[in-house]
């Protein structure tokens, strides 16, 4: 444990707290966004906003892949998971999201055979194990599964297995953060680069946000004293009118990303025109699908997919709470109608999801922060 | 699925090139490293593990720090463990 203390130090949180402080102008508001769900968990658990001068407003960002798959895909793939001789696999953090009628756990419920696998590679161990079935892997994720999914194509491919197919679902980071960028009601002037998409992509793509934006960028850690870290880094860069992309997270993240797995990625996918996120809508050049040489995996070419279009439910303000316009506890259904265990919309359902985050320490942390504060 | 697992290469497999046997927080399994090719990885290194692939070379003590961070996240963190070490990739 000796290594972990380091990070979490709480001498040294304070001092960064201090540092914090001076970069902040009285009154004047400096929203930072962190775009990663991992960074949404430790801003709640810890209690980073405890840390901070009222001026700084940390805002969730819509990097948790399971929030922002629209109901349409779930249904699509639950119809896959209907047809003859079909067996649907996906990670366990999609058995609970709501499609427009019902989950992957309603449709098991119901007797489609869907099974929970860690890795693509275990999905394609299913098809081996199976070859009378159809074995779908429904693959989600932004480029830190990506490449996994990727090499598992290459793999599929160059051992001809005939009932494998990936039904392709992976986002990418940039093009939201454009999106989020262009937004009207905008009101972010810094973000905290995700971590652990950037061990793949590096940090140079970031570059736009510093350069067309004049917004900096810092990637980071997932500690608390990361986080803080990163938060001053930025706020250092905005009191002295700077904005560049900065690297808080060099441990684990080369500048130049992971070349391999990039090179994974191209070799197997191309960007989709346009793809919907759960409450974002359309983004252009947003997803990925498999290019036509690997056509013969791809459950998309495969199926006659019947292309379900669900819009999102009336009470769910996902789509505000991952633009970072509202606060998860400001929905109109938050903890109440929607909960962990039975929500409405999916930022309730993954542990990375602002909802949930906030669900389960954020409320604590509130209540904590209101009883220390003089009456 | 999104937060990377650090593990500790055991041996490299010699029948199957390109994957290595991990311990990951006590719990043994076969991981995928050849998006990491380049390194030279062998016995004693820490890789990040996402969905069964190695994704960063990391150095043990950033491997701690993140395995302390990952038992915080709770249930999620123990589904996943118990998804990596219950199922055996193809
Ligand atoms: S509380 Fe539920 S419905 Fe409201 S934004 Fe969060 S996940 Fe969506």
């Amino acid at each position: 444990m000796r290594f972990v203390d380091e990070y979490r130090d709480r001498e040294k949180a304070q001092a960064l707290a201090a540092r914090i402080a001076r970069h902040c102008e009285p009154g004047r508001r400096r929203g930072l966004m962190e775009i990663c769900g991992g960074h949404t968990h430790t801003i709640y658990k810890h209690g980073i906003e405890g840390y901070l001068p009222p001026e700084v407003e940390l805002v969730h960002g819509p990097g948790c892949p399971v929030c922002v798959i629209p109901m349409g895909r779930v249904d699509d793939a639950v119809w896959m998971a209907q047809q003859e001789g079909v067996i649907l696999t996906s990670f366990g953090d999609l058995l609970r999201v709501p499609g427009g009628r019902g989950s992957f756990l309603d449709a098991k419920a119901r007797g489609c055979d869907i099974r929970m696998v860690y890795s693509p590679l275990d999905a394609l161990r299913v098809a081996r194990e199976n070859p009378h079935r159809r074995v779908v892997f429904m693959a989600i994720g932004f480029e830190t599964t990506a490449p996994s999914t990727a090499m598992t194509v290459l793999r599929a491919a160059a051992e001809g297995i005939p009932n494998f197919s990936v039904f392709c679902n992976h986002v990418l980071v940039i093009p939201a953060m454009r999106a989020i960028l262009a937004a009207p009601d905008l009101r972010i002037d810094g973000f905290i680069g995700p971590g652990h998409v950037s061990t793949v992509i590096g940090c140079e793509p970031y570059r736009f946000i510093a350069e067309e934006h004049r917004k900096p960028l810092v990637v980071s850690g997932f500690e608390p004293l990361d986080v803080l870290q990163s938060i001053e880094m930025l706020l250092a860069q905005l009191s002295e009118g700077r904005a560049a992309v900065e690297n808080q997270y060099t441990r684990v993240v080369p500048w130049e990303g992971n070349p391999r797995a990039l090179r994974a990625i191209d070799r197997v996918m191309e960007p989709r025109a346009t793809f919907e996120w759960r409450g974002l809508g359309w983004i252009p050049d947003s997803a990925l699908r498999l290019r036509e040489e690997y056509a013969h995996l791809d459950a998309e070419r495969l199926f006659e997919l019947p292309q379900t279009r669900v819009p999102d439910p009336q009470a769910c303000q996902c789509g505000e709470v991952l633009r970072g316009a509202i606060k998860p506890w400001e929905c109109r259904v938050f903890g109440t109608a929607c909960t962990p265990e039975r929500p409405i919309g999916t930022c309730m359902v993954s542990s990375e999801g602002a909802c949930a985050a906030y669900y389960n320490f954020g409320r604590f942390q509130r209540r904590r922060l209101r009883e220390a504060a003089p009456a | 699925m999104c937060l990377g697992i650090p593990g500790e290469i055991i041996e490299l497999d010699a029948e199957r090139p390109g994957m290595a046997t991990v311990d990951v927080a006590g719990a043994r399994r076969q991981v995928n490293v050849l998006l990491l090719e380049e390194e030279g990885l062998g016995p004693g290194d820490w890789v990040l593990i996402h969905v069964g692939f190695a994704l960063a070379r990391i150095d043990e003590e950033e491997a701690q720090a993140t395995l302390a961070y990952l038992e915080e996240m709770g249930q999620a963190y123990r589904d996943e463990l118990r998804a990596l070490s219950s199922t055996r990739p193809g």
